[in-house]
């Protein structure tokens, strides 16, 4: 067994000590990787910026703890920037966990000093109506009346006694959706219910494993703009000026990419080179 | 209280991983205990978002309306209808009559068929055929060109690919394998994502591990 055999039959659990290493090194390195920005965070930076304060914007938080890495950064960032450009913003949940990862968000954007001076206020500045079992339906319903779909929000309190929600029928009444989703239901169905039924204006944050599957949406005009994983958080970041968990942590995903990619060269190499002397 | 948690998650974060070295019992002790944990909480969070609201407190108020103002008129009663069909879903654990859960299934099967075909046919056939007819070639953007002429050889060949009725030989099977180069570059992307999103938790967890649990990482 020559080198390049041997190279082939590399255990598994070493190249798992090197992606180890190259993700968790770069957490303690000083370097400041530069962040260029795509035409779809573009687009849902604009869609955003495009509001004037006091417009309602609903943010429908579609996924659990376990998409959280890539989900999260852009929930802080979104409520953040909401808060700070006073939009008023309607959260929900069609995950059960959705409505829990959006408090948690929420506590983490009212840590920012910029959100601390402008003092949001639970029910006049946001409201959450929790989760609705109904995946798709729950949409479907909204289109026609928000209020009768969640008559009561996350804590219990009838939403007719909610500031925020007064004169709040239906999409109608809505400036902008924007999705964090995760899987199903999520942005394929506020596209198909919202967006194309009802005319609702929307943008979507999604994990990379399903960003590639909303492009077309991109594409045609039914989605404004979109976040794809990390990279997309780390863009809005930017974007918005509210540096978070999404650029610190695309240096170490930038390093295990290249660790993959220099894997995935050496493993060719060594295919066609132990091939070529097996052939000889 | 909070520091019992903390440990209580980065142990079972570990035992998880442990699995990266081998399968071994500590593994498969901690995915028992993701999976318990995920079936209760799945099972106490729908029964208190949706089970009680929409369904008891529907009811109640309908039951309520009848007793006090006499009224039978109120579009709660309509909760009755779904509680009902939701039991005769349940009965499929009983396999004597099991057989009822049928109907509920079938009204679900036909009511999520008639809502996907109007859903689909807008969403994902009309308007993104719309969104293919562009012009190949728009004066003074070169950029804008050469990506139209993409989207149209690509959903052009790609279609040849899938016509299976004549065989691909010559012009015909030219297109179809750029059809298939297509195909495979799509794949290739989102493979490309999806190990985007893979290390994406697993940065999010060693973040946890040295940040929040060691307070290695600031």
């Amino acid at each position: 067994m020559n080198f390049f055999d041997k190279l082939m039959k590399i255990d598994r659990r070493i190249i798992f000590l090197f992606v180890a290493a190259a993700v968790i090194l770069p957490f303690f390195l000083s370097i400041h990787q530069k962040i260029l920005i795509s035409p779809e965070v573009q687009g849902l930076y604009d869609a955003f910026e495009s509001l004037p304060p006091g417009s309602k914007i609903m943010i429908s938080y579609d996924y659990d703890p376990a998409s959280a890495p890539e989900l999260q950064p852009m929930a802080v960032t979104a409520m953040k920037y909401c808060f700070t450009k006073g939009l008023k913003v309607i959260i929900l949940g069609l995950w059960p966990q959705g409505s829990i990862q959006a408090n948690m968000a929420i506590e983490s954007a009212l840590e920012d000093p910029r959100v601390k001076e402008k003092n949001p206020q639970y029910g006049k500045d946001w409201v959450n109506l929790g989760y609705m079992s109904g995946n798709e339906l729950v949409i479907q319903r909204m289109g026609t009346d928000i209020p009768v779909t969640f008559p009561r929000d996350y804590q219990g309190n009838p939403v007719e006694d909610l500031p925020l929600m007064q004169g709040i029928k239906n999409f109608s009444n809505v400036d902008f959706i924007f999705n964090l989703s995760a899987g199903y239901p999520g942005t394929q169905e506020w596209v198909q219910f919202a967006a194309d039924r009802f005319h609702a204006k929307l943008g979507a944050g999604n994990t990379a494993v399903q960003a590639p599957g909303m492009y077309p949406y991109l594409r045609a005009g039914q989605l404004v703009g979109l976040l794809g994983g990390m990279k997309g958080a780390s863009e809005f970041e930017k974007l918005t000026d509210f540096e978070g968990k999404g650029t610190k942590f695309m240096l170490s995903q930038s390093f295990a990419h290249a660790i993959i990619i220099i894997f995935i060269i050496i493993g060719n190499l060594a295919y066609f080179i132990s091939r070529g002397v097996k052939k000889k | 209280m909070e520091t019992f948690g903390l440990w209580i998650a980065a142990l079972l974060t570990l035992g998880i991983m442990s699995f990266l070295y081998k399968d071994n019992p500590i593994y498969k002790f901690c995915e028992s205990i993701f999976i318990g944990i995920s079936a209760g909480y799945w099972f106490v969070s729908l029964f208190w978002q949706s089970m009680y609201p929409r369904l008891y407190l529907n009811i109640r108020g309908a039951i309520s309306t009848l007793l006090h103002e006499g009224r039978i008129s109120d579009d709660r009663w309509l909760y009755l209808v779904a509680g009902i069909l939701g039991v005769m879903m349940l009965l499929r654990l009983v396999p004597k009559i099991g057989w009822i859960s049928r109907w509920p299934l079938s009204f679900i099967v036909g009511s999520t068929a008639g809502l996907y075909f109007i859903t689909y046919l807008q969403s994902n056939i009309m308007n993104q055929i719309r969104s293919t007819i562009i012009p190949i070639y728009v004066p003074g953007n070169l950029g804008i060109s050469i990506s139209n002429l993409i989207v149209f050889v690509g959903v052009f060949c790609g279609l040849v690919y899938f016509f299976f009725s004549r065989e691909h030989k010559g012009a015909f099977g030219g297109a179809a394998k750029v059809g298939i180069w297509f195909l495979m570059i799509t794949f290739g992307a989102s493979f490309g994502f999806t190990v985007m999103s893979r290390m994406s938790l697993l940065i999010g967890r060693i973040d946890f591990l040295f940040g929040t649990w060691l307070g290695l990482i600031k």
